[in-house]
């Protein structure tokens, strides 16, 4: 099925395709809410992600800590910056590296107004 | 009876909470954003709503992707803080008020508004930052409040037309409850925001002020406004903006802004503050 929000650049919808993608990528997040989680995650990371039925790149791109290729993998922002938190990284750090600027660069384009929505509203605006 | 007096619209950045937790509101980003938050303090102080109702959506805290209810009504007694995955905020429990909320309930469902029941409902900063924005850091909030949970994560939300008469049925509510009370409504999130993706940190200053102008010139522009262009204009986490039609919904045509406030950036969001009146 094509969508009509298909051609927004930079952006991975979560609707019902992203949803079943990445149901366990995200739940595995959302098990970070819970501190005893959050515990047995630092001790063993490898152990406790065995307990979630990911597939081979969704378990790599967590251990690599790869923020945008977990979006194509189906995560959500909400359930995967609950493990850049468990890494004490901020919503700028990963938003400067999903869109590949460091956290200060990222930080200093919000101060000046953020990005702004000139060029970015269709695919076909890109170079 | 029950009054509906007035709505506030507000963001409900997680960042802006963790200021105020962590006293950062005198540091040079954050100090134009509070700049803004004195006046509509004193308005909640004077105004002394006995009820708010605050329309907030849940971010993966109460609810999963188990579970994605529409629209949530919390009819518990108290409500606390949630851990978010990095402990709960130190703020004041929340104290709820379960005659209102069943009535609400019972209304809204007649209304044709299937809503979701909650009595164990844990509440993250997307209800408590509100709070905190209007009311400071007090000992224990104000006033009695009712949740009124919002999927706007997963795609396809409520259309802001659906939130927008939801709104109008919880006024009908509202002004049929047999006690004396003053109720005020939140519609927080928004405004324009992009977490996610190579497109994170999107900003549209004009789609917010014309948002802000809008409640009170033009609600119908707004009501029309769908998915797609929600999605394209103020990012994709921008929808959440259709909370605050609820709270517009539930206010008279004639609702008069009293206080706006508009900064950028707070976090990677446009961050908003309206008060408007019930005329």
């Amino acid at each position: 099925m094509k969508n009509d929000y298909d051609n927004i650049p930079g952006t991975y919808v979560f609707d019902g395709r992203q949803n079943r993608k990445g149901y366990h990528l995200n739940m595995f997040c959302m098990s970070l809410n819970e501190e005893a989680n959050r515990d047995a995650f630092r001790a063993n990371p490898s152990a406790y992600l065995d307990r979630f039925p990911l597939t081979a790149e969704q378990r790599e791109a967590i251990e690599e800590r790869e923020w945008l290729r977990m979006l194509h993998l189906g995560g959500n922002i909400y359930y995967t910056f609950k493990l850049a938190a468990f890494d004490g990284l901020s919503m700028q750090g990963i938003g400067g590296q999903m869109s590949g600027m460091t956290e200060d660069e990222f930080r200093h384009m919000m101060v000046a107004g953020g990005r702004s929505i000139e060029g970015n509203r269709y695919k076909s605006e890109g170079q | 009876m029950a009054n509906l007096i007035a709505g506030i619209g507000t963001t409900h950045t997680p960042a802006i909470g963790a200021a105020i937790d962590n006293g950062k509101t005198d540091q040079p980003y954050w100090k134009p954003l509070f700049a803004g938050y004195p006046k509509a303090r004193e308005w909640m102080a004077e105004t002394k709503p006995d009820v708010a109702i605050i329309v907030y959506n849940d971010h993966a805290s109460a609810f999963s992707l188990d579970i994605i209810p529409t629209f949530v009504v919390g009819v518990a007694e108290q409500f606390a803080p949630a851990d978010e995955g990095y402990g709960p905020r130190r703020v004041p429990a929340v104290e709820g008020h379960p005659e209102l909320a069943w009535h609400l309930v019972e209304s809204l469902i007649f209304d044709e508004f299937d809503i979701t029941i909650a009595n164990d409902l844990p509440v993250d900063h997307g209800l408590t930052v509100p709070l905190s924005i209007t009311c400071g850091q007090p000992d224990a909030w104000p006033m009695k409040v009712i949740p009124l949970a919002v999927n706007v994560i997963q795609y396809p939300q409520p259309t802001g037309r659906r939130c927008f008469n939801l709104g109008k049925a919880i006024r009908k509510a509202v002004d049929s409850f047999d006690e004396d009370l003053n109720v005020v409504i939140f519609g927080t999130g928004g405004m324009s925001h992009q977490l996610q993706g190579e497109r994170a940190g999107l900003i549209n200053s004009e789609f917010d002020v014309a948002f802000l102008d809008d409640l009170t010139r033009d609600v119908g522009r707004l009501t029309d406004i769908g998915h797609t262009e929600y999605l394209r204009e103020s990012g994709s986490e921008g929808i959440e903006l259709i909370m605050w039609l609820i709270m517009r919904g539930a206010l008279g045509d004639d609702a008069k802004e009293i206080y706006r406030h508009y900064h950028v950036p707070a976090s990677n969001s446009g961050a908003g503050l309206i008060v408007l009146e019930d005329a």
